[in-house]
């Protein structure tokens, strides 16, 4: 199915360049949601239903709602008028050089490509779906940095809510 | 390229989301009217066709015909694109429903993913963007403020929403829904432990904690349909018609069509987790596994028990509707943040107790 793939491919392409374009807020948010959603069916494509489901799910479904919902609240419109800096777009486009130059000369010098992709290793388990391998790696193999990344996430919550309650005191 | 495969996906999709799902909707428009009639002691519409039962061709061929009126001060471009975002999603959850068992050796599900139910929650997810755009598109007071309205309530309850479906997922082990109602075809539905492996010490005390799961599950599902009583994104005495004031014609049918929807989707939903499916009671007529053959009238049976099971719960939706009245926004965001997240949350832990316990 490549003809999946060039489809999904551009599209996720077009979005991510959407969103670099567009002078408009709300525009170059939803391009970045068009984005995500090619990115999705990109890992579905690789097999890789959790991760592509998890995406739209996290990403496109609560993450962007909330930045279109404070864009189309602060009603920002300032970006839209202001001029192109020269001197900024400049150093964007120097970045954007070197950081495509670096691709190029690691995927020259990589595998990619070339070397096939190691087998997955059987999990014993209920199940053989990829939701029960992460989930079995998740809570076997890499307990650690989960509750680490959750006790991150809290402090990050208690800290807006800290933040935010100053005021009415 | 198999392209049997790729045949018999197109005939079940044509069939299943253009030929039942779609007249579904009218019909439950339909249904809507005659229950509000009856519980109003009105008589609803009965001049179209037997019943009335005609009046959603009507409806449809009025909405086409009247003139497509775009005002002047909308952002054009997301004014049209709004309202087919409202619809696509909720359609596109329907491919991941087991609407029957197998006819004629073909299995009665679009798409068997092994992640349904996140698959549903993140497509359905999707759907606020058309209600947001609608909102913001429109340029005009009371839309944006029901758009404003209707983000805050539907991420609100999309967390207890997805808390309240993890303990069924913890009894099942699987996150499959094909297996999920084969599973309850043998072992008893989530709510109606009466048979299998169901019937014993263990399966009436899980189903405490599937019996809280399931009041959460229908109130968030009341709140992301924008249903009443929680339907403030639209609600009339405080915001004119919400963020479709500015539509007219078959646009505005569209944001109408896309809610009966997602309410029926959500009531397939419902019925896949906490009611077997298209599943029989006491196990009648249960196929030996997931994938096995069944007669043909067997499979007829399934996929009519399953369309059974899903328009009673759209006639409770509709009953709800007529019943009770519209909260205040404030107590709707506190009981989503306050009551229901934590409900769910301690829902999850306390499975997990009784699991461990009985194990």
């Amino acid at each position: 199915m490549t003809f999946l793939f060039y489809i999904f491919a551009a599209l996720a392409l077009i979005g991510g360049i959407g969103v670099v374009v567009n002078r408009n807020p709300v525009s170059a948010a939803f391009a970045m949601i068009v984005s995500f959603l090619g990115l999705a069916a990109l890992f579905i494509q690789l097999d890789a239903y959790l991760v592509g489901v998890l995406q739209i799910l996290v990403y496109a479904g609560a993450i962007m709602v909330l930045f279109i919902f404070i864009i189309m609240l602060l009603d920002v419109q300032a970006e839209e008028r202001r001029k192109l800096p020269l001197f900024s777009a400049l150093g964007a486009g120097g970045v954007a050089v070197a950081f495509a130059a670096l691709l190029l000369v690691i995927l020259t010098r990589s595998e990619v490509g070339t070397a096939s992709i190691p087998a997955l290793e059987a999990i014993e388990g209920p199940g053989t779906s990829d939701v029960h391998r992460i989930g079995e790696l998740l809570f076997s193999q890499y307990w650690f940095p989960i509750q680490v990344v959750g006790i991150l996430l809290l402090v990050a919550t208690i800290g807006v809510v800290v933040l935010s309650k100053k005021e009415l005191k | 390229m198999d392209w049997q495969i790729i045949i018999a996906a197109s005939i079940k999709i044509v069939v299943f989301v253009f030929l039942v799902t779609l007249p579904l909707v009218a019909m439950s428009v339909w249904a809507e009217r005659r229950v509000s009639a009856a519980i109003q002691d009105r008589v609803g519409p009965n001049r179209v066709g037997p019943a009335g039962l005609l009046q959603a061709v009507a409806d449809g061929i009025k909405f086409l015909l009247k003139e497509d009126f775009t005002p002047d001060h909308v952002r054009k471009g997301y004014f049209w694109l709004a309202p087919a975002l409202v619809m696509v999603p909720a359609l596109m959850t329907s491919a991941v429903l087991p609407f029957g068992s197998s006819l004629f050796g073909e299995r009665m599900v679009i798409a068997d993913l092994n992640v349904g139910p996140l698959f549903v929650f993140a497509v359905a997810s999707l759907s606020v963007y058309g209600i947001v755009l609608a909102g913001w598109a429109s340029n005009s007071k009371y839309p944006f403020l029901g758009g404003v309205r209707s983000t805050s309530q539907m991420i609100s309850y999309e967390i207890s929403l997805g808390l309240s479906v993890v303990p069924l997922i913890m009894i099942y082990g699987e996150l499959n829904l094909s297996s999920i109602v084969q599973y309850q075809a043998e072992n008893g539905w989530a709510l109606l432990p009466l048979w299998g492996e169901g019937l014993s010490f263990k399966g009436f005390l899980l189903t405490i904690p599937i019996v809280i799961s399931f009041i959460v599950f229908m109130t968030s599902m009341f709140a992301e349909t924008n249903r009443l009583p929680f339907d403030l994104p639209e609600c009339e005495t405080e915001l004119v018609a919400g963020y479709h004031t500015e539509y007219s014609s078959m646009k505005f049918a569209l944001f109408f069509l896309g809610e009966y929807a997602a309410m029926i989707i959500g009531s397939g939903l419902a019925v896949t987790l906490f009611f077997g499916g298209w599943s029989l009671p006491f196990g009648w007529l249960t196929p030996e596994t997931v994938d096995a053959a069944v007669p043909w009238w067997h499979g007829l049976i399934h996929i009519g028990t399953f369309f059974a099971k899903v328009i009673a719960l759209i006639l409770f939706f509709i009953v709800i509707r007529w019943t009770l009245p519209r909260f205040r926004y404030d107590q709707l965001m506190r009981l989503g943040w306050v009551f229901f997240f934590e409900i769910a949350l301690f829902n999850v832990v306390l499975t997990a107790l009784l699991m461990w316990w009985l194990a």
